[in-house]
């Protein structure tokens, strides 16, 4: 048996010094140093603060914001940490709902959101990414069609012509890849931080 | 269906069939112990692996001796898997400071990445520390899939060979797949989806003040260093709960399109590199071509199913329409920037290869788009398959085809020039078998235990599918999931640990074994009768022969999940 324990067990140590810690904290090194924005989280400051990551969705409720597809994150239950409960765009646990095609709950919510949601926009049905939840529960983008959706509250909410948020809208769609992959998306934290840049500019 | 949809699966298609040569050269190259433009730099290195280990690399093994040494490494991997689990409170890289991961979980975890599965029953952002991520779980992305992609190189030396019982070194062929092909691989993509916005850091998770003065915790970690391996050798496993949906792990769809290309590539290249070693490249193709159909095929019902929706909401003021402005279909458990068309290509290459990363949620498809995945699992994942595993599953079933040809036409079946006998089926047969075996042995006893089915999240016939995906995956040694259910409990920690180690160990031995013999044998001349086993005739038998195996082994088990489901759906049914 030695034949082969001594080898394994040398192989397992040296595959764990190489693989397990010259190559990611090389990685890491190398990282940090060629494009620290990305490797450290793509964080984006406001006002020499960090108001979140470009990558990451985050939870917008307020009228005078575009908002972003419902998560299906949870988090621990204040009064009992081992139970979870809703917490939408929990960073620290990402989620989707892992609902079924023929789940009560699903079509349940989906229905109630997308009743309440009409009353936003009367007479135009509402986009179907914004009314299921997505993969991780932290998308941070929505497609076009929903944010054009938003366009009357936002618009009305700000007291800007919805014109200059579709100009807006428009300005922040991101295209696909060559033209070929991917669909097109608006990332809503950076629509929404050129609203707000948008609303402080006198008119 | 949109024209740009299609347009993105051609896409796939053409780069995957353009690596297959290149690659496919270089990693024979690799085996044959010839040197390489990286021989320069990384030759010291490896002579200090041999040397450190007393492993003298000129000499070769008989199949018996190759399974031990296999079997060894991956017992000392997965005790070294669970130390660190058990003991990473205590080790360094731990900000966020958590603590021992639980005993069947850690069991689990070890069996899941030691077998290339991955199935994780955990929430890696609150369970594992930075150093088990790095030093446990890393490690055995790279080591697990090179010992799947040593075995493919022995059971296809064993094709190639006559008259002999070596059919290599497995320390040879470990250390070399590791230095040569995974790693730098690794690094150069690694970097680059750094530069796309997977992070890569040992900080603590960032706090954070929303525009609306929430505050939202982001997890953070050396993501890209896992992610590029966790494609690139089939493993699956993701650095965060989301898997290849979170925007960390794939934000992009070029991410997204590098990462899908990743988890095929080498598959693909090991076909080309059996047609090499067996001195006839189009045998490769051939092998190639069986698999791409079956891969289409799969593709586009995920596609056409997943971009008509779900009919329950067609009442509702919503609009589930593609066009210009959104993707439509079923959105449920998928990514905006991925929208259908990426999301069905990833669940299709994801559950071809035995890789298991997931850019949409699996169990949000719908029945049918669902089915697809499970359907590619129990086919034995040889549509591309897992880095070397999916490979010498073809070939097993290549061998059982062969041996059908025989018999219609009533000669001794030869295959490569090899006469295949009764020991050669037999054992590929037992190989094939260990598959319907666990999985639906396992699935029957979780469904009629009550502990089995309070861990299920959706009621009615999804629920079975949910306890059948959990045992297919891990006996595939996939790793994705119907991922609402809870799995991370005692019971399915321990059958599915069980599945995966089955799944992984009882397939290989008989399939050394066939290795073996093969080398053995004298090599019979090609003659008038000799069926021709790189042509049309060949490669239509060969899917005629897996769909009528997997149809006839799993097609009483989707009818009572996905497929009653389907039926139900379009009744109006929910659960």
């Amino acid at each position: 048996m030695k034949t082969y324990v001594f080898p394994a067990v040398m192989m397992t140590l040296l595959m764990t010094l190489l693989t397990g810690l010259a190559y990611p904290l090389g990685m890491t090194f190398l990282a940090g140093r060629l494009f620290p924005y990305q490797a450290n989280g793509s964080l984006i400051e406001r006002d020499g603060k960090i108001i979140g990551s470009e990558l990451i969705g985050q939870n917008f409720e307020t009228a005078r914001y575009f908002h972003g597809r419902p998560s299906a994150t949870t988090g621990p239950d204040p009064k009992d940490p081992s139970k979870g409960v809703p917490q939408p765009y929990n960073a620290g646990a990402s989620s989707g709902s892992n609902l079924g095609p023929t789940s009560k709950a699903l079509v349940e919510r989906v229905g109630a959101d997308a009743n309440a949601l009409a009353a936003d926009n009367p007479g135009v049905p509402v986009p179907i990414d914004f009314i299921t939840t997505s993969a991780s529960g932290l998308d941070p983008d929505i497609t076009p069609a929903t944010a054009l959706f938003q366009l009357p509250r936002v618009a009305a909410a700000r007291k800007i012509p919805e014109d200059r948020l579709r100009k807006l809208v428009e300005d922040m769609t991101t295209g696909r890849f060559l033209g070929i992959l991917g669909e097109p998306r608006v990332n809503v934290l950076k629509l929404n931080l050129a609203l707000d840049t948008l609303s402080a500019e006198p008119r | 269906m949109t024209a740009n949809g299609f347009l993105q699966v051609a896409l796939y298609c053409v780069v995957i069939i353009a690596l297959t040569r290149p690659l496919g050269g270089y990693m024979t190259r690799v085996y044959n112990g010839e040197a390489t433009f990286l021989s320069l730099a990384l030759r010291p290195l490896e002579r200090v692996f041999y040397l450190a280990s007393g492993i003298r690399e000129n000499e070769e093994h008989d199949w018996r001796a190759y399974g031990l040494a296999m079997l060894t490494f991956s017992i000392a991997g997965f005790v070294a898997l669970y130390a660190i689990q058990r003991l990473q409170g205590l080790l360094p890289f731990n900000p966020q400071q958590l603590g021992a991961v639980a005993p069947d979980s850690a069991f689990n975890t070890s069996v899941s990445f030691v077998t290339n599965t991955n199935w994780q029953s955990y929430v890696p952002e609150t369970t594992m520390s930075y150093l088990t991520q790095m030093a446990g779980l890393t490690v055995h992305n790279f080591v697990s899939a090179a010992v799947g992609i040593a075995l493919a190189i022995a059971l296809v030396r064993g094709f190639a060979r006559r008259s002999t019982q070596a059919i290599g070194n497995f320390w040879v062929d470990l250390t070399r797949t590791v230095l040569y092909i995974l790693l730098p691989i690794s690094i150069v993509v690694g970097l680059f989806l750094v530069s796309q916005g997977v992070p890569q850091n040992l900080n603590p998770y960032t706090e954070v003040t929303t525009l609306e003065g929430a505050t939202q915790v982001i997890a953070q970690g050396p993501v890209a260093s896992q992610e590029v391996i966790k494609e690139l050798g089939t493993n699956g496993g993701g650095f965060f709960n989301a898997n290849s949906s979170h925007p960390y792990e794939n934000p992009s769809s070029l991410t997204n399109f590098v990462e899908m290309v990743l988890i095929l590539s080498i598959g693909a290249a090991l076909t080309n590199v059996f047609g090499r070693m067996v001195g006839k490249e189009s045998q490769g193709w051939a092998i190639f071509t069986v698999m791409g159909i079956l891969f289409l095929a799969g593709v586009l019902v995920v596609y056409g199913v997943e971009s008509r929706g779900n009919p329950a909401f067609a009442e509702l003021p919503v609009d589930a329409a593609a066009g210009t402005l959104q993707s439509g279909g079923n959105m449920e458990g998928k990514e905006v920037r991925f929208g259908i068309v990426s999301s069905s290509l990833f669940a299709t290459i994801t559950t071809a290869a035995s890789c298991g990363a997931v850019n949409a949620m699996h169990d949000s498809l719908l029945p049918l788009g669902g089915m697809v995945p499970m359907l590619n699992i129990m086919l034995g994942e040889i549509i591309f398959g897992g880095v070397g595993s999916g490979l010498y599953g073809m070939l097993l079933f290549a061998i059982i085809t062969i041996f059908v040809a025989g018999l219609m036409v009533g000669r001794t079946p030869e295959y490569l020039g090899k006469k295949i006998e009764a020991k050669e089926v037999k054992m590929a047969m037992l190989a094939i078998l260990i598959l319907p075996f666990s999985i639906l042995g396992f699935t029957a006893i979780a469904v009629v235990l009550p502990t089995g089915l309070a861990s299920l999240a959706n009621a009615g016939p999804h629920g079975f599918s949910e306890a059948l995906y959990a045992y297919t995956s891990g006996t595939g040694n996939n790793g994705s999931a119907f991922a609402g259910i809870s799995a991370n409990t005692p019971f399915y920690n321990t059958t599915i640990g069980l599945a995966m180690w089955i799944g992984r160990f009882l397939f290989i031995v008989p399939m050394l074994a066939i290795a073996g013999s093969l080398a053995a044998k004298k090599l019979v001349p090609a003659s008038e009768g000799t069926f021709h086993t790189d042509g049309a005739l060949f490669v239509g038998l060969l899917i005629g022969v897996i769909l009528i195996i997997g149809g006839l082994t799993f097609f009483p088990a989707l009818a009572l999940g996905p497929i009653v489901e389907h039926l139900a759906m379009h009744a109006g049914t929910t659960y």
